[in-house]
């Protein structure tokens, strides 16, 4: 990181004896490479008891990407599950998306970390899940639009593998920097029943597998220094690079350039909010094709496999909430499918998917 | 969620109502036609989409209607929240932008209006209320030095006296005057003041929070009963997504509503549903004249600034969706008027509407000293466990504050103050 140029001639701030090697962007302390893994792991430590995340003998799936911030939180998870002896079972649960050239290396560095950290790892594809796999699914219906399929099938891939584990939870390796961007665009969208909820730390403690999020209050540049050490994979996805959330992700960058504390100050922001108790919030049910949570009749996976299956992939992509019961109607008013998706959207921006 | 959801009662109908209208202009004009056209450019045989008679000026509407559809938005702000009652003195912040001139001349029109009818009504009983114009003098904190003070303040004065018939008092003053009588005194206190506080943004959160001091201190001076900002929906949208950055989410509701009465002259904001792009057109549109005074915002606001201003560019309804969200948040029991009998001037009919909500919620907030913002459970709760801890009247204060002030205004360290 910042390596000390002005630090020349100080010392580490919390052990006064080695020179500093980066400044922490939470508390502006020049400390050393050691007391800054040492204070990273404490930190998650805390986290950790403090909102009692685990109970002793559970069974816990880590989502592993491959990427920098699972591969970190898989090897503190499990350090810490040995300093602290928490007494949890760890899990690596991948998701193959099936992306040539993306996920295919990705996931070598899964497998490395399985014998690295000894974790065992479960892989759920898209292509056993759904039959499709991303790079099926581009095919069809082209890059726009196609990331949606994509976060929706992995977000019940990775519960489903889960399921198949056996485990009592989830984590995944959400950092402070998207907890950020999601309060954000949950702003953007004026999706309040979302705002209200995505700064939890562990959602979904009703259902069947409750996920968490240990760094939560973690800043992915400290992630991203912690790191240095492990074995990582680094590429961004072949069919977005950049693209995802684009300008809320500059903008969260640049704040953090003038004032680094504007990250956490967003995440208190999205605990403290006070949602009127008149808001209405959409019911939670089950789809009632594969029991997954949905607010709607059908998944949101449903729907999009659907529309996959029948050879109308812009189903449940334009104007959501028509074209859900969109399928419905048809059978009703006789009107064709084709039409029904195609409808010029007049309002997509505002509800739909935020793509800048 | 999507934006036909529940909640926002009387905003909602009226964006509903302007998006529609943005939506179903005639077909032939959709494809090539930016807001921007100038009527008879290229849209010629269109007409405007609600009267189907003028040219269009303005997102397919012409001059007269999109005025209307500006007006009723202001109209309904200030009747559906009851901000003006007959017996009111009403202060007018004007900064020469364009949205004070348009509240200006809003509510010029409201109180003509009010003349007439009073004027032809046999018992003349109720009174028709009273306006006046204040406008802050804000050039010992740097502002634009370029521009002469005093033109501009000529340039105010006669934009003012030719709202007739009725006279309007215009009241000028300059920050400074809020520490001493003497003005240099006061000039070298105001600065010192500033210089003190080193973060940017603190700075200039600061400086508007002396700006709304100078401005309650003339409506105070001068018995004025309501103090009308012009504050527009562009601004509510960059308010909302700077106090989030800021982590004032819990007091964020409470800067954002129609009727602020925290203070002592309650402040209202009838133009909040009207964005600043609208508005500067129709200063345009109507050859009045702005000045732009304050220079553009610094550190965190000026980011939040050129981000909304960015997703606004890529799609126009983003701004109205981020106050809506907004809108959504619970306001505060200070969100309303306070005194008693205030709703009596109301007609019957709507007025338990504002005397229910009365007994709803009686917990008295706690206030920031600096800002004003409610504490929020947590800073609440930290201020009652540092009780007794302070040997100093200062470190006490400091205590008092938010948690965003005690970060970007208040120094580091309490023993310089």
């Amino acid at each position: 990181m910042e390596e000390g140029k002005r630090a020349v001639g100080r010392l580490c701030s919390i052990c006064s004896q080695r020179r500093p090697a980066l400044k922490r962007p939470k508390t502006l302390e020049q400390i050393c490479r050691e007391c800054f893994y040492a204070v990273f792991e404490e930190e998650i430590h805390r986290v950790i008891m403090e909102n009692h995340l685990f109970k002793a003998g559970e069974r816990i799936a880590v989502a592993a990407s491959g990427g920098k911030d699972s591969t970190v939180l898989a090897y503190v998870l499990s350090e810490l599950n040995r300093r602290h002896d928490y007494g949890l079972d760890l899990f690596l649960l991948s998701v193959d998306e099936g992306i040539t050239g993306y996920r295919d290396d990705s996931l070598e560095t899964v497998k490395r970390n399985e014998i690295q950290y000894g974790l065992p790892l479960k892989v759920v594809s898209y292509k056993d899940l759904y039959g499709w796999t991303m790079d099926e699914i581009v095919k069809v219906i082209g890059l726009k639009n196609n990331c949606t399929f994509c976060g929706v099938f992995r977000r019940q891939a990775l519960d489903r593998g889960a399921a198949l584990l056996k485990v009592d939870k989830l984590v995944t390796g959400h950092n402070a920097d998207d907890m950020a961007e999601t309060v954000l665009l949950n702003i953007l969208r004026g999706d309040i029943a979302r705002l209200s909820r995505c700064t939890f730390i562990m959602t979904g403690e009703d259902g069947p597998i409750p996920r968490c999020k240990p760094f939560k209050y973690t800043y992915e540049k400290e992630i991203y220094a912690y790191f240095k050490k492990l074995d990582y994979f680094s590429t961004e996805c072949i069919y977005s690079p950049n693209a995802y959330r684009g300008f809320a992700r500059e903008f969260i960058k640049d704040l953090e350039r003038i004032r680094p504390q504007a990250i956490l100050d967003i995440i208190r922001s999205g605990e403290d909010f006070r949602i009127s108790s008149s808001t209405r919030m959409p019911d939670q049910g089950t789809c009632e094709r594969c029991g997954y949570i949905s607010s709607q009749k059908l998944c949101k996976a449903c729907v999009l496999l659907e529309g996959l299956n029948r050879g109308l992939p812009k189903l449940g992509i334009s104007r959501t909430r028509e074209a859900i019961n969109g399928s419905e109607r048809l059978h009703k008013t006789g009107r064709l499918p084709k039409a029904e998706a195609e409808r010029p959207i007049l309002q997509s921006k505002p509800c739909g998917n935020l793509e800048f | 969620m999507s934006c036909s959801g529940s909640g926002g009662g009387t905003c909602q109908s009226l964006c509903r109502r302007t998006k529609d209208d943005e939506v179903q202009p005639p077909p032939p004009s959709v494809s090539p036609k930016d807001g921007r056209d100038e009527p008879g450019s290229k849209v010629d045989q269109s007409l405007c989409s609600k009267c189907g008679e003028e040219k269009p000026a303005w997102n397919s509407l012409c001059l007269a209607c999109f005025r209307s559809s500006l007006f009723g938005k202001f109209k309904l702000a200030v009747t559906s929240n009851a901000m003006i009652s007959p017996s009111d003195k009403v202060l007018v912040a004007f900064s020469g932008g364009s949205a004070s001139r348009v509240a200006l001349q809003f509510i010029h029109e409201l109180r003509c209006k009010s003349l007439k009818n009073w004027d032809a009504s046999k018992s003349q009983g109720l009174p028709v209320f009273a306006v006046g114009v204040a406008f802050v003098d804000e050039s010992a904190v740097g502002l634009n030095p370029s521009i002469g003070m005093s033109n501009i303040i000529e340039e105010i004065n006669s934009v003012v006296s030719e709202l007739a018939p009725a006279k309007k008092e215009l009241h000028v003053t300059s920050m400074e005057g809020l520490f001493c009588k003497n003005f240099d005194d006061g000039r070298s206190c105001l600065n010192e003041l500033l210089d003190s506080i080193t973060d940017a943004t603190g700075k200039e959160d600061f400086t508007q929070y002396l700006r709304m001091l100078s401005l309650q201190k003339i409506a105070l001076d001068n018995n004025y009963t309501k103090l009308l900002l012009g504050s527009c929906a562009s601004k509510m949208a960059r308010l909302i997504i700077s106090a989030t950055v800021k982590g004032q989410g819990f007091s964020l509701p409470a800067n954002l509503q129609y009727v602020d009465s925290r203070w002592e002259v309650p402040v209202v904001l009838p133009l909040r549903d009207c964005l600043a792009q609208e508005l500067a057109m129709l200063c345009h549109l109507d050859g009045l004249k702005t000045t732009q005074l304050f220079n553009s915002p610094v550190g965190i606001n000026g980011l939040v600034s050129s981000f909304v201003a960015r997703l606004q560019e890529e799609n126009p309804s983003r701004e109205r969706t981020i106050v809506r969200t907004g809108e959504k948040l619970k306001a505060f029991s200070f969100n309303k008027f306070t005194q008693d009998g205030y709703y009596d001037f109301l007609p019957s009919i709507i007025r338990p509407k504002f005397q229910n909500v009365n007994h709803e919620e009686s917990k008295p907030e706690f206030l920031c000293p600096i800002c004003g913002s409610p504490l929020s459970d947590s800073e609440w709760k930290h201020l009652k466990g540092t009780k007794g801890m302070y040997q100093t009247s200062i470190e006490m204060f400091a205590s008092q504050c938010c948690q965003s002030c005690r970060f970007q205004i208040l120094p580091k360290d309490t023993s310089s103050l």
